[in-house]
């Protein structure tokens, strides 16, 4: 607590500071100040590289392809952000990856056609529930040995990252398997993979409306219980923003228009003449996107509203309270790594789609990158701190450093050290901010 | 108090070991309705071993424990919540990146019909419980790290008395508190003890033992040295039970003297 603070049982008076000083505003708004960090180093990236260089960051084609690229990433730290809250950590999750997606595409390229037939459209679902299954149960196995057995994490989790590995290269004796079902493929995006203008904008539209809905609740809520009320101008802006960054981002992914090639191909297909000007077809949002935006809207919605993740974050906070509240910790901690295993299958899902094939090297090192866009987000190694739209935005940091470098023609040794430095930093100066404010 | 009815809570002929330790030997006590039982004794004398077998934390070896007057078996802490009985532990057991709230509700939150956190509610509630126990008390939304001492307290008593406890275990309840913060935690025991609340007080601080206690028992290398009434003895008497394991009555005046030094 500190000094500063307005005494609470005067409400007038805190009103009036508040509009005096930063910190009142945070206050009485309950911004998470180290999301709004997050947000403001994401758009200095930005702008940044928009002008190093040359106007090409900002663009729809590079924000969309930043969007495909960054899911695959984000949908898995959604679930690191649970297991490391929860004290633990899992580093096989890039090698599983390898595995899922190996399995999904064995069997749809080898396995099924033998069976029901190649392209049949049951293939895209028979893949994916066996790929999300098998990761809820190499993830369940690994968070029985953690909890049941009570070896840590650290090692089983590294043994899991030299096993999985091993096994997606004997699965196939380390041939590259395609191609993928033509379902499938859309899942990974791609030119064909995206959900077209009206729809874009429908979801848009839906995303804006619960945004609205959401403010409404909350304040009706508060209402029921008599509490204090946000501030009605702190409403009204959260929904004007949110509401302008949502249909702002349909408008840029509709903003980007298929080549020309795909174009005149899609134009044959339904017999549309192709005109003399060109046709402009707008991809609208992707669906890996779209994807991660429901993976991290459902994680969420796990980790604060339901009594699993509220579980979790107590075990980080001190797992023997949790233990003698009554909480059974071990079977918390299994269902976090669970969580985390089916989480990695939609993410291979997602990779194999994009790839159009599985290879054995597929996910190497993502383990690294879902844990630094967890820690870049804001999720501390000591457990009981995190969130998941943090770990998203981690994994959006880490994504726009690496496209943006790689506009500018920056070294791939050079992007490595970036990326490092940038890590260790982001660390440090939450640390710092953590300190000062728990004094 | 009368004593017609059985006692509310006995923890009678318990005994736990470890490895060949005994740590709690053959110890029988009591508690009634309205009462506060002090446990004391000194560093590993096996009163925080012996409680713990009440508050379903630890198993025992051998003993029954009888909640007015019939057997019950506790395993887990659930076990012993579903009874009545709530644990204040020395270290508090709260979960320090989540609010109090949260944390008072840990294992049994309130849920809304589709079986998501009511947050609301368990705010609303534990504003309701706090203004009985610590009406000051403000600090709803912040995690308890960033809570003073008392404050903790209060969120770690607000815990236990919320769900209707019928038998309090408090463990070392004002050890990390300062001189206002203590006086403010007896008091709060004392009126715990005025709504039929039975209390078992484990402490070391022999004034807080004076000051709240209705009877004393004293534990000696995880013997019961004896059980004595606070009206009936002196607190030179009760520290020649804690340091030589002797009774009011077979303690000498020469033994009284050397422990006063």
């Amino acid at each position: 607590m500190s000094v500063t603070e307005a005494p609470p049982t005067e409400p007038e008076r805190l009103e009036e500071s508040s509009r005096r000083s930063f910190r009142g505003i945070v206050r009485t708004t309950e911004i998470d100040t180290r999301l709004l960090g997050l947000v403001s180093a994401l758009l200095v990236i930005w702008v940044g590289f928009h002008f190093m260089s040359g106007g090409t960051f900002l663009t729809p084609r590079n924000l969309w392809n930043l969007s495909v690229q960054t899911s695959s990433v984000a949908i898995m730290a959604t679930g690191m952000v649970l297991v490391i809250v929860s004290r633990n950590i899992d580093l096989s999750v890039g090698s599983m990856l390898g595995v899922l997606g190996m399995v999904m595409a064995l069997l749809q390229a080898e396995i099924l056609p033998d069976i029901i037939g190649f392209d049949h459209p049951f293939t895209w679902i028979i893949a994916v529930v066996a790929g999300l299954a098998l990761g809820a149960l190499l993830g369940g196995f690994q968070g029985f040995i953690v909890a049941y057995v009570g070896v840590p994490s650290f090692i089983v989790t590294l043994g899991g990252l030299l096993v999985w590995r091993g096994v997606a290269w004997a699965l196939a004796s380390g041939r590259t398997i395609a191609p993928m079902d033509s379902t499938f493929q859309l899942l990974g995006g791609g030119s064909r993979g995206s959900i077209g203008q009206f729809p874009s904008w429908v979801v848009g539209i839906v995303a804006s409306v619960g945004i609205v809905a959401l403010l409404v609740m909350g304040r009706r809520r508060r209402q029921k219980f008599g509490f204090r009320l946000r501030p009605m101008w702190a409403d009204v802006t959260f929904g004007v923003i949110g509401c302008a960054v949502v249909l702002g981002a349909v408008w840029v992914t509709n903003s980007y228009y298929l080549p020309e090639t795909i174009a005149r191909q899609i134009a044959d297909e339904r017999g549309i003449p192709w005109p003399e000007a060109g046709l402009n077809i707008p991809l609208g949002i992707a669906i890996p996107v779209l994807i991660a935006i429901g993976v991290t809207l459902i994680m969420s919605f796990i980790a604060t509203r339901l009594r699993f993740g509220r579980y979790v974050f107590s075990i980080g906070g001190n797992p023997e309270a949790a233990e003698l509240g009554g909480i059974n910790t071990r079977w918390t901690v299994l269902k976090a790594f669970m969580v985390m295993g089916i989480l990695v299958g939609l993410a291979a899902v997602v990779s194999t789609a994009r790839l159009n094939a599985a290879v054995s090297g597929l996910g190497t090192l993502a383990e690294l990158y879902v844990i630094a866009a967890a820690v870049i987000g804001g999720t501390s190694f000591a457990g009981g701190i995190g969130t998941v739209p943090g770990a998203v935005l981690g994994a959006l940091v880490m994504q726009s450093l690496q496209s943006g470098m790689v506009l500018l023609g920056v070294d791939a040794p050079l992007q490595d050290i970036v990326i490092g430095v940038v890590l260790v930093t982001a660390v440090a100066i939450d640390t710092g901010f953590r300190r000062r404010a728990t004094r | 108090m009368t004593r017609e009815q059985p006692p509310l809570v006995e923890l009678r002929n318990m005994s736990v070991s470890f490895g060949g330790v005994h740590a709690v030997d053959d110890v029988t006590i009591d508690l009634y309705p309205g009462e506060i039982v002090a446990l004391v004794g000194g560093n590993g004398a096996g009163k925080s071993t012996l409680i713990k077998t009440l508050s379903g934390a630890q198993k025992a070896d051998s003993g029954q424990i009888y909640i007015d007057g019939s057997a019950v078996a506790i395993h887990t802490p659930r076990d012993a919540k579903a009874l009545g009985v709530e644990t204040i532990y020395q270290t508090l057991a709260l979960a320090d990146n989540i609010d109090a709230p949260s944390n008072v509700f840990l294992g049994r939150e309130i849920l809304t019909p589709v079986r998501t956190l009511d947050d609301s509610a368990m705010e609303a509630a534990t504003r309701k419980v706090m203004k009985r126990l610590n009406p000051t008390f403000e600090n709803f939304k912040q995690a308890v790290q960033s809570l003073s001492g008392g404050q903790r307290q209060s969120v770690a008593i607000a815990k236990a008395v919320y769900f209707n406890a019928r038998i309090l275990i408090m463990d070392e309840p004002t050890a990390a508190l300062g001189p206002a913060e203590t006086e403010q935690v007896r008091a709060l025991i004392r009126q715990l003890k005025q709504e039929g609340i039975g209390i078992f007080l484990i402490s070391h601080d022999i004034h807080d033992v004076f000051d709240l206690a209705d009877r004393i028992s004293v534990m000696l290398q995880g013997k019961l040295v004896g059980t004595v009434n606070k009206d009936d003895v002196t607190m030179d008497e009760v520290l020649a039970m804690i340091i030589i394991g002797k009774l009011p009555e077979e303690v000498t005046e020469t033994e009284l003297e050397q422990l006063r030094g």
